[in-house]
């Protein structure tokens, strides 16, 4: 432990820190020293350790002087350990907290864990041999051989330095984390791209590649949120997805339909249809592609869109006439309706019921009344 | 004699201005007749706009129905289309009702005249209309600026000459 020097625990210009470390316990060889409770720092220059209590008492090593290093597992009641061996002091070492120490090696133990993220830097460090490249001054301590080795500073401006020193660690914290993100972000960047020459390469090789496994392959970028352009350039024409998916819906929309009326919104259809899959669910835009596709397929459902955009399945079979006829029976026998009031009659969706008010207004068979009361509508007899 | 109402006063969908452009074009004739017959019945030249909405015409507290401003706007705006309403300001505040047309009224005028003998006389416009000749005809009472426009209407017809005098307006038909 004599290798130490005493330090401000300050980073030098070209130097970083790597990880730091909370209760870490220094040991001189096997010894433990009176340095229990501190926080090991990791730079690209040294080893840095400092008391948790005595933010003073800081001191520091470069990591030449590291030989090897190896980690010690944790036993009972003993916590895991690194232990450091080092070279010789060099003859202009500052002081430090020990002037001679018969042990060649020191011992950081984890008392809070850590070491193995400590122990991976550590071998980082080691063999990038950052300090190398990027020579740094040796920090300068203070006159007094005294337990402090920080420059000591007095009043404001001490508090001033300590200030910065405080800002300094943070940054350098976050930028720490935000490195793990940044090099996620490079990943997946070049996943998008692979994944988006990949799309082209289909789209001008259509027939080379078996449909499944294009549309497994679609499936898989859809999955990850990667608009497929081939779909969506030839939605028009259909793509064998949406046409069985078409299929399917005929099939299973029939019961529900008549049930209600030979009508359903297309937002009533969404939950029905998803609710039923329960694995497998469909996107909203695959499930209006897919009613599209309706008429082309010759199957006896078609997508209606009403001018004030609401989009309803509706069975082709289905009579327009007979619709507003019932409207105007129910409105007629009671004088007036609004729109809920019909669907509690009809057993209709309040948005169905006021499309089909609004319809039957537009032929000319109702008129309205708007007030404070409410939209009510009364046969037109103007 | 007490004012009659028509049919589509109490019918609440008269009070909102119809969507449908079929169903419109009969409320706004309804309208157009309902406010002339009004104007016509208690004798009414000009209307304010604001005044208007409060009037029973437009207000009818019986089925707790107002016809909107914007509405009210649209009805005059049909009127003056039809030539029954002119502004009297840029603002659209306040307008001449005529319930009946300058021109219609000129000929009803023409009409007492010719069928008393009275062509090629000179009048007054005050013996028009407030002379006691006249109180049993319909054009009794009619304010100047009206009876001016009925005559102006008659004179580019060809069949009567306005002119001032020292104390008013006279006229001379032929």
């Amino acid at each position: 432990m004599d290798r130490f020097s005493w330090s401000n625990g300050l980073l030098e210009i070209n130097e970083t820190l790597v990880i730091q470390q909370r209760g870490v316990r220094l040991y001189d060889g096997d010894e433990k020293s009176k340095l229990d409770v501190g926080v090991a720092l990791l730079s690209t220059h040294r080893l840095i350790w400092r008391d948790i209590k005595n933010h003073e008492c800081c001191m520091s090593m470069p990591l030449s002087q590291i030989i090897f290093f190896e980690e010690q597992a944790a036993g009972i009641g003993k916590s895991a350990k690194i232990v450091i061996h080092l070279h010789p002091s060099p003859a202009n070492k500052e002081p430090g907290p020990l002037q001679n120490s018969k042990y060649s090696y020191i011992k950081l133990s984890f008392k809070e864990h850590g070491q193995i993220e400590f122990y991976r830097r550590l071998t980082e460090e080691m063999t990038q041999r950052r300090w190398e490249n990027t020579p740094v001054s040796q920090p300068i301590s203070s006159g007094t051989g005294s337990q402090s080795g920080r420059t000591r500073a007095v009043g404001i401006v001490g508090i001033e330095r300590k200030i910065e020193e405080k800002r300094k660690e943070t940054d350098k914290n976050i930028s720490e984390a935000f490195e793990d993100l940044s090099k996620l972000m490079v990943k997946a960047k070049e996943m998008v791209e692979l994944s988006r020459s990949i799309a082209t390469k289909i789209k001008d090789k259509q027939g080379d590649i078996t449909e499944d496994e294009t549309i497994r392959f679609k499936s898989y970028l859809l999955s990850m949120g990667i608009a497929n352009p081939v779909t969506r350039e030839t939605h028009g024409s259909g793509t064998h997805y949406h046409m069985q998916l078409a299929k399917q819906l005929g099939d299973m929309l029939q019961a529900p339909l008549e049930e209600r009326g030979g009508m359903m919104a297309l937002t009533e259809v969404y939950c029905l249809v998803n609710r039923a899959r329960g694995m497998e669910l469909l996107s909203p835009e695959d499930l209006l592609n897919a009613c599209k596709m309706f008429e082309s397929l010759k199957l006896p459902l078609r997508l209606r869109v009403f001018d004030s955009g609401v989009m309803v399945v509706q069975l082709q079979s289905h009579s327009e006439e007979e619709m507003i006829a019932s409207a105007l029976d129910s409105v007629s026998e009671k004088g007036s309706l609004t729109a809920e009031e019909l669907a509690k009659l009809l057993g209709l969706s309040v948005l169905l019921s006021k499309e089909r008010l609004l319809l039957a207004e537009k032929m000319g068979h109702l008129c309205r009344d708007d007030s404070v009361e409410g939209l009510r509508f009364y046969i037109n007899v103007f | 004699m007490n004012f009659e109402w028509p049919w589509q006063y109490n019918f609440p969908p008269f009070f909102t201005l119809q969507p449908n452009v079929d169903t419109r074009q009969k409320q706004l004739a309804a309208w157009c007749s309902l406010v002339l017959s009004y104007c016509r019945h208690h004798k009414l030249y000009t209307l304010d706009v604001m005044e208007a909405q409060e009037s029973p015409v437009f207000n009818n507290k019986k089925i707790e129905r107002k016809l909107p401003v914007e509405a009210i706007q649209v009805v005059f705006e049909e009127l003056k289309k039809k030539g029954n309403l002119e502004w009297l300001d840029k603002n659209k505040s306040r307008c001449l009702v005529m319930w009946r047309r300058p021109e219609e009224w000129g000929k009803l005028i023409y009409q007492w005249v010719s069928k008393n003998g009275m062509v090629n006389s000179v009048f007054t416009l005050y013996e028009l209309s407030n002379g006691d000749d006249t109180e049993s005809e319909e054009f009794h009472g009619l304010e100047e600026w009206m009876l001016l426009r009925s005559l102006q209407a008659l004179q580019s017809d060809g069949k009567a000459e306005v002119f001032t005098m020292d104390d008013g307006k006279g006229v001379k038909f032929f």
